[in-house]
């Protein structure tokens, strides 16, 4: 469904991506996981279009993506949850979520979505005419998640959802990715969470230093001696 | 009786004043939101607004009021193409570039109004029906002096509806606080700066209009003196903020107008009046009355 071939991003000098391959299949869950500055979130980003790439392409069913404007990315049906949840703190809990439909012009569809989105998190809907800025953490975080759900997205990348959050709400958050999952949603999620992320994952990927050096489903890396030593925290 | 009256009238003219002034600083404080930058040429703007509306009138046969609607839609586009050509290929770099830019589009705009238009004055071509006396109590006031009000009011009002009920309106205030998420949204950034400008200028043009009913005399350098003032009134306000550009602007009507009626001793200082207003509102709180805390953001 969504290709990345050959990958390389550069920023002012500093290389974050040297050359990485993914491929995301309709439906699954795929995951990226490494260390801080391993190039994660600038794979999410380059493909969003936030950054430029510097080589590389993106194909998403064939149709060749790479060069395209966010703002078309998003058209197209790919939607991200931002790293740090950044909602529009000084508009509504609906006005951030109308604004996650600003592509579409299905006016009776989007006013369904909103309704479902308050079905999936109802703490938003007794929130709906507060400023985003007053919701706690996790209630930021799911009127994020419900934001880019507006966007009626074919796929939904996620950058590090979980953090910042108490235990109990990363488990509330991976099971809303599991209940995306089961509607139809395609995911790709960045974690640092590795356990979490590779329990849920259909496939997943380990990036060092801008580069893949590991693959596969996710009950396998979760096995895997390698994966365990550098993010599981199990010692030999 | 007397007194009251006297001061009635000022008032009037204070307020009148005031609404100019805010109909100005509402596109200094709307393209900062948007750009993080001050515009310097928006002075310049509101000057093209009146010499186009003068123009309009005195060169075609088109009755006052469509030209007075016309003008400044085509200021409008102006302002769109002053950011396509001034602004928007520097984006992205350091911004001191942009504002340098900035000053040097107000400088453009200023000698070429002096080319095309000429130096000398000029008469404003204001309507009959605005420009009569009207008699209120025992207080002569001009009707335009109403009018003002008025219309600002209304475009405050129309301005209102536009940020906080149309999505674009939303996009618009998405895109000050957070340029990124809000292109995650697919927002067109460039549109909406667009309208952004559009609306500044046609908002200035219309506060030109308004200006040169008042104050007749079209110069090609009459925007510079009403542009800082007005940018003033958006920093008093707390720049970035329309309401906070609205209170500014009366804050510098009223005070100008009572500063020369109750102090007719400092009356040469008029204009000294809003640069002292700046220097201590930056003194005390330079956010601005309504202004957010200043952040930079990363």
């Amino acid at each position: 469904m969504l290709e990345v071939i050959d990958l390389h991003v550069n920023y002012g000098g500093i290389t974050a991506l040297r050359g990485i391959n993914l491929t995301i299949e309709e439906n699954q869950i795929v995951t990226l996981i490494g260390a801080n500055g391993a190039g994660k979130s600038s794979t999410l980003r380059s493909i969003m279009g936030l950054v430029p790439k510097s080589k590389g392409q993106v194909l998403y069913k064939g149709e060749d993506f790479t060069n395209l404007p966010t703002k078309d990315i998003v058209g197209r049906g790919i939607a991200m949850v931002p790293e740090g949840r950044r909602v529009f703190a000084d508009l509504t809990v609906e006005e951030n979520l109308i604004l996650g439909a600003y592509t579409r012009s299905d006016h009776k569809a989007v006013a369904n979505d909103i309704k479902s989105v308050y079905d999936t998190f109802p703490r938003l809907q007794e929130r709906s005419w507060q400023k985003a800025g007053t919701l706690s953490g996790g209630e930021q975080q799911m009127l994020a998640v419900g934001r880019a759900l507006m966007v009626n997205p074919k796929i939904l990348m996620m950058d590090e959802p979980s953090l910042g959050l108490a235990p109990l709400l990363v488990k509330d958050i991976f099971d809303i990715i599991e209940l995306l999952r089961q509607r139809g949603n395609t995911i790709l999620l960045v974690e640092q969470n590795a356990r979490k992320a590779l329990e849920i994952a259909d496939y997943a990927y380990v990036l060092e230093t801008g580069q893949l050096v590991l693959e596969g489903p996710g009950k396998t890396l979760l096995e895997d001696q390698r994966v365990q030593e550098a993010y599981l925290g199990v010692a030999r | 009786m007397g007194d009251v009256s006297i001061f009635l009238q000022h008032m009037t003219n204070g307020v009148s004043l005031g609404s100019l002034y805010a109909l100005i600083a509402i596109g200094y404080t709307m393209v900062y939101g948007i750009l993080r930058l001050i515009n310097f040429a928006h002075g310049d703007i509101f000057m093209l607004g009146v010499y186009l509306t003068y123009y309009g009138v005195t060169y075609t046969s088109l009755p006052w009021w469509l030209v007075f609607l016309l003008a400044p839609l085509l200021t409008g586009i102006i302002g769109i193409l002053l950011e396509r050509v001034a602004y928007k290929p520097l984006r992205g770099s350091a911004r001191i570039t942009i504002l340098i830019s900035a000053i040097g589009a107000s400088f453009l705009l200023q000698n070429l109004g002096i080319v095309i238009f000429g130096g000398r004055p000029r008469a404003f071509p204001v309507p009959q029906m605005l420009n009569h006396v009207v008699r209120v109590g025992g207080v002569s006031i001009n009707f335009v002096t109403f009018i003002i009000p008025a219309v600002t009011i209304l475009l405050l009002l129309g301005l209102t509806y536009f940020t906080t009920k149309t999505k674009t309106g939303l996009a618009m205030r998405a895109l000050s606080k957070d340029y990124e998420t809000a292109s995650l949204m697919g927002i067109d950034i460039n549109r909406i700066i667009s309208i952004t400008f559009f609306m500044g200028s046609f908002l200035a043009a219309i506060g030109g209009i308004l200006w040169g009913s008042r104050y007749p005399q079209l110069m090609p350098l009459m925007g510079s003196m009403p542009g800082l003032k007005s940018f003033i009134a958006a920093v008093v306000g707390g720049i970035g903020n329309i309401t906070g550009a609205v209170i500014g602007g009366f804050i510098l009507g009223l005070g100008e107008i009572m500063l020369v009626a109750f102090l007719p001793r400092l009356s040469g200082y008029r204009d000294a009046f809003a640069f002292v207003l700046l220097i201590i509102i930056l003194l005390v709180k330079p956010s601005g009355l309504m202004g957010d805390k200043v952040t930079e953001k990363v």
